[in-house]
Order: C-alpha cells, then structure tokens, then sequence
C-alpha cells in the first residue's frame, strides 16, 4: 500500500502516530537524526502490522541535504506527517542564540524546507497529504514559551497558507495543535490532568482527523475552547498576566 | 504527571519517572531509596502506590514473535489490548486474561493474573516462559518458569524489582467469537450445580445480584463458553464509551444498584440459553465504557475479591452473601468464579475453589463491614486478592498466605524489601 513518511519519528507521537498508520495497512518511512534508534520500533511495528517500515537518516537543519533525501525515495511518499519539534528552555533560549536558532529551524525553518520539496510533488500528483504537527503555543504568545511559540506560529501560519494553496489540487493539508500530552519532552512537568493528552490518543485523533479531511485538529478537542479564551483576552490586560 | 489506582482512592501525591531504556533506569534505582513500578494502573487499591513510581506503559515495544511456537517477546508496558489487536487476526490469543484488557504485561506476571479459565489453564504464570528483571542493585537478570526468582515475581506484586521484558505463549484460535451459554439460577444451590455440570466449559464466570434476601440468595447469571471455531478472525475493536467525569456520590445507591440488578437479570432469559459474542464483549464487557470507575463518584471506590477452599465455598459464600445483604450495602458488581488447583508462586492468589469480587463504594462505615468478612474468610481459610485490596491488615492477610515467610526472606536476602516498597507492602509488613 501507499507509504507515509513521518518526520521526526523519534518522538513519543511519532511512535504512535506510525504504529495507528501501520495497522490501517500504510507501509511506513520512519525519518529521523540517528536512525539506529528507531530499529526497536521498526521491528516493533513490523511484529504489529505486517507492513514495510524504512528508516532514513534526516537531520532538519541540514537543509542543503533535503532534496537529495526526498529524491532518494523510491516511491514517493502519499502522506507526510510532520511531528518534529525541539523545546528548549524559554530562559536559555533567550540567553543562547544557538538554542533559538536551533528552535526556529527544528520547528519552522527544517519542517519549510523539506515541505516545500514534498508538496511541490503532491501538487503534480494532484493527491496526498501533508500533516503538520504544531502546537497550542504557537496561538497566542506568552512569556514562558514565546521562542518556542513563535516558531510553532509560523509553522501554523505556513500550513494555513499551504492548505489555501493546494485545496484546488486535492492535496490536504492538517494542521494539528497538542495542548499538554504525556511525553518525554513534559516528563517532570506538573501537567493538569484533565488536559494532558496521552500521545496513544493524540496518534488516534491525528488519524482520525486526517481520514475524515479535517483542516485544523485541536487535541485534547477541549483546548479549541482554552486557546479561544486566550486568544480573546486584550492585550492591555494580557501583558500583565502569567500564564 | 500524577498517577491513580483505578480505584481512584487513595489519592496520594507522587513523582512518576518514566521507565525509558536500561541504563536510564540503572542509574535511577541506584539513586533512590524507594520505588513500586506501576503499569496502566488497573489494580484497585495501594498495591501499585507510593512517592516514587516507574511508570512502566510507555515501555511498550514488541521484540519478537515465533510464529511456530506462538511465543510473543515484548516489554513489559505492552498492554494485552494491543496483543489482541495485533494477534486476534492472525489467530491467536491470551492464554490468560483478567476481565480487562487495559493491563500491562508487567502487571499481569507481577499480579499473577487469572481469569474465567483458571480451573483449566491456571494462572497467567503458566504462560510465562521467562522474563528480565531490574534488581535492586540495578543489575538485569533473566529469570526462567521454576526459579526462585520466577516463584517470587509471579504475583509478587512487583516487589521484587522491574520487570523489564517477557517472552509469553499464545493461544491459536479459530474464530473471534465465543459461543456462550447463559445459565439463569434462583438460589446459591442451583448457582453451585450449574458451575459443576459446566466446570469441563474452559470459560466460566457467574454474576451474582448481592442484594438478594431469604431464598434467593445466590440467584445468578452463570455464562460459560468457548471459542467457535468458524474461521472468522476479522478482528475489530469495539467502539468506546466514556464517563467523562466523577458522577455525584448519590449515583449508586441501594436503589439503583437494586434496579440495575434487577434489569441486568430481568433481561436474560429464563433457564439455559445460547448467544454468540465476540471477544470484547464476552471477556472485557467493562473495557468498553472508558473511565467506568468514575460512576462512583469523587470518594473512590474499591473491590473486595476473596476465595475459598471448595469444600467450604458453599457456606462460607452463603454466609457472606447474607451478611452483605443484611448490611444493606449494595455491590453494582459480584462476579463469582471458580478455580482450579494453585500454583507454587509465594504470593499467588488462587486456590481451589471459589472466589467473589464486589465493588463498593468508599463509605465511611464500609470498612467496618470489610472487617467482618474478612473474619468469615478467615474462619473458612480463605485470603484475599492483593490486585483488588486497599485495606486489609496485616494478620488478617498473613494468615491466608502461609508462604509470606518464604517471601520475605527472599526479599530480604536479595535487598529487595528496602528498595521496592508500596503503600500496600508496607502497610501488610511484606
């Protein structure tokens, strides 16, 4: 069957999010740095589904390397799922141009360059689809996590974009925004449980999402209504507050 | 992140850290003092909670199948949903399963699980051929069927260390649906007849309406089956319900709880009847309203699972049946099973004979009247289920696990009792 390529595959939804593709029959490319890592989950899916799982070395700030990885597809892929991202700390971030530099171009820069070469070929194809996985952060800027953020609201801002561009092509295009989920990039933090996702029902919700042609998926569904709320407050009073 | 039995009580405040890979794990045993790992948190009471927890679910790849000899090898935080969903379809199955499927593979071998076949297939240990383990120095041992090792793992509720990987044996099946028969009883006698006439049956599991009086106590939905054999294996998850929040408290009342039991045999036709069911709905019926725990309300809930030795099962169930019934206090659930001979793992749960599980509500009498069946489990040499058990003292369960000693020194001469530790251990001195 068709192949979807997943980007960033070393993350704890991109484990889940291939393994919900795998057992709906999609052979899979698992891309990623250090792809020696991802031979337990290759096989792990294998065992599951019985489908074919390549991985292939991608590094999202190389992006001199990118057309090159994408023509070294033998079949194109029919799906592209977009779940790269790298958090660094908002107080480092702000002292350390490498870890800013490195926000902006694991989340927006990387994910752009490698797109663009993708689509390009959906376009032609007149099918496909792109999933991008963005964040709630990217809504609204705040001062815990604002590089971070505006790097995901550039990252929406494209898919947005994208989505208007290859709507009359028939390629769609999701934008996913997680809120809180259960992963190694949150292990430690004090979530709120009534808003931590795990990434299992994130992976099925993307799926969802994706089959039923939606455009824009918030994850938990309650934080379309939490990012509504704080999108809205003005910004006199927004500036004065901590959230 | 903030982790719950599925009790929902107690709440306690506690510090997961996830179980990653080895060497992660090495370094984190080796830095702290006391630790209990926990699965998906399906066991009812404290047995899974303390300050620190390895939060084992996400520990979950598959590492190897062969398909000769049906032996899956995977991580301990798979969980035997994603084995049904994975294997059914190929046709195979758990040798053993408890009433959920939203369990880890570490919690069933530290659980020692069982389930509507144990008087034909045992408990999970059986189809355990071997597992690795973290030790309290933070070294990794494999541990095979028969060793000490396995004897004290297998239902020692995960106090010997981390259980890191299993190699387990699968069932092959034909179908993925069961042929069920629905036994309809009217007293304890008919309910005891029927498990006998059907004990060759390799699944069986009787509900029990628990507010019955007088003469009807006992009366029962006893359902036996097993799996058809007409090559359909076109496996599909059924679709989930949920509770989306705690219910308020006065939910479950006497009077509901009476009404649903009243529905709940109302609807099964009189005598001997023939269904065919599938998987989901024949050996996880609960597995398909998510988050059902939360129908009890904020205060939590627990379960009370004891068993008896058959020959006094008879009075001894009749006894509690009435004490209960006299008490007023209703139990949504009473599942009624019977088993087969026990194992030799020190802290297994089974023995020949009977056992009954009831849900109850936490009440600030309920305890007082848990305290009285324990003296009528005790009087009838029974024990009590450490998976469903939040309460129990210390002599009380002492005195139905005569192999607690050998338990304990073996924790003791491996340094095992300082390093793993839950609320449940501590508070029954193992």
């Amino acid at each position: 069957m068709s192949y979807v390529l997943i980007i960033g595959a070393k993350s704890d939804i991109a484990k889940e999010t291939a393994r919900v593709y795998a057992k709906n029959g999609y052979d899979l490319y698992l891309a990623g740095r250090d792809i020696n890592s991802l031979d337990g989950l290759a096989k792990d899916i294998n065992i599951r589904s019985n489908v074919k799982v390549e991985l292939k070395e991608l590094d999202l700030t190389k992006f001199e390397t990118h057309q090159d990885f994408y023509n070294n597809l033998e079949e194109k892929p029919l799906g592209v799922v977009v779940v790269a991202g790298y958090m660094a700390d908002q107080k480092e971030c702000e002292n350390d141009w490498n870890k800013t530099l490195n926000t902006i171009n694991v989340n927006y820069s990387g994910v752009v360059s490698i797109l663009n070469i993708a689509t390009n070929e959906m376009e032609k194809e007149r099918r496909g689809f792109i999933v991008g996985v963005s964040s709630v952060a990217g809504d609204r800027g705040r001062k815990a996590n604002y590089i971070y953020g505006s790097a995901k609201a550039a990252f929406s801002a494209y898919l947005s974009g994208l989505r208007n561009r290859l709507f009359e092509r028939g390629v769609q295009v999701l934008t996913v925004k997680p809120g809180f989920v259960n992963t190694k990039m949150t292990e430690g933090m004090d979530l709120p449980e009534k808003l931590t996702a795990q990434p299992e029902d994130v992976a099925n919700d993307i799926f969802n999402a994706q089959q039923k042609g939606k455009d824009v998926l918030y994850t938990k569904s309650i934080w379309r209504f939490v990012m509504l709320i704080i999108k809205h407050i003005p910004e006199f009073m927004f500036k004065k507050m901590s959230i | 992140m903030h982790l719950n039995s599925w009790g929902m009580y107690p709440i306690v405040k506690n510090t997961p850290y996830t179980l990653k890979n080895e060497e992660a794990l090495s370094d984190y045993i080796n830095g702290t003092d006391e630790i209990i790992p926990y699965g998906n948190g399906r066991s009812y009471g404290d047995s899974a909670l303390n300050e620190k927890l390895v939060y084992c679910k996400p520990y979950n790849y598959f590492l190897g199948f062969d398909e000769e000899n049906g032996i899956l090898h995977c991580q301990s935080g798979v969980m035997l949903s994603e084995i049904i969903d994975a294997f059914v379809s190929k046709g195979w199955f758990l040798k053993v399963t408890p009433g959920t499927k939203l369990i880890t593979i570490g919690g069933a071998i530290a659980s020692d699980i069982h389930g509507k076949n144990h008087h034909v297939e045992g408990c999970f240990s059986e189809c355990v051929e071997e597992f690795t383990i973290m030790l309290p120095n933070g070294k990794v041992e494999t541990s095979k069927k028969g060793d000490e090792l396995f004897l004290a793992t297998c239902g020692g509720m995960g106090l010997t260390g981390v259980i890191l990987d299993a190699k387990i044996t699968l069932k092959k099946i034909e179908s993925q649906y069961i042929n069920q028969t629905t036994i309809k009883t009217k007293n304890l006698k008919e309910t005891f007849e029927a498990f006998e006439k059907y004990s060759d049956k390799p699944y069986s599991v009787a509900w029990i309406d628990c507010l019955a009086k007088g003469d009807d106590i006992g009366k029962c939905l006893l359902m036996v089956g097993d799996f058809a054999k007409d090559g359909d294996l076109n496996f599909k998850e059924a679709k989930k319900k949920n509770i989306p929040f705690n219910f308020p408290s006065f939910t479950l009342n006497n009077l509901s709880v009476k009404a649903f039991n009243w529905l709940y045999y109302k609807k099964a036709p009189a005598g001997v009847s023939q269904q065919k069911v599938d998987i989901d709905t024949f050996f996880y019926p609960l597995d398909a309203i998510q988050n059902w725990n939360r129908i009890y309300g904020k205060a939590g809930f627990t379960q009370y699972q004891f068993i008896l030795p058959k020959e006094v099962s008879y009075d001894g169930l009749k006894e509690i049946l009435e004490t209960i019934s006299n008490s007023g206090k209703g139990s949504f659930l009473a599942v009624l099973k019977l088993y087969g001979k026990a194992n030799d793992n020190y802290l297994s749960f089974p023995i020949e004979g009977y056992s009954l599980a009831l849900d109850f509500k936490i009440e600030p009498d309920l305890f007082a009247l848990l305290d009285r069946l324990d003296q009528i489990v005790l009087k009838y040499e029974g024990r009590l289920y450490l998976t469903k058990d939040v309460r129990v003292t210390k002599e009380t369960f002492e005195k139905g696990y005569p192999m607690i000693e050998k338990f304990r020194e073996f924790r003791k001469k491996h340094n095992m009792d300082k390093k793993f530790q839950s609320l449940q251990s501590k508070r029954v001195g193992i």
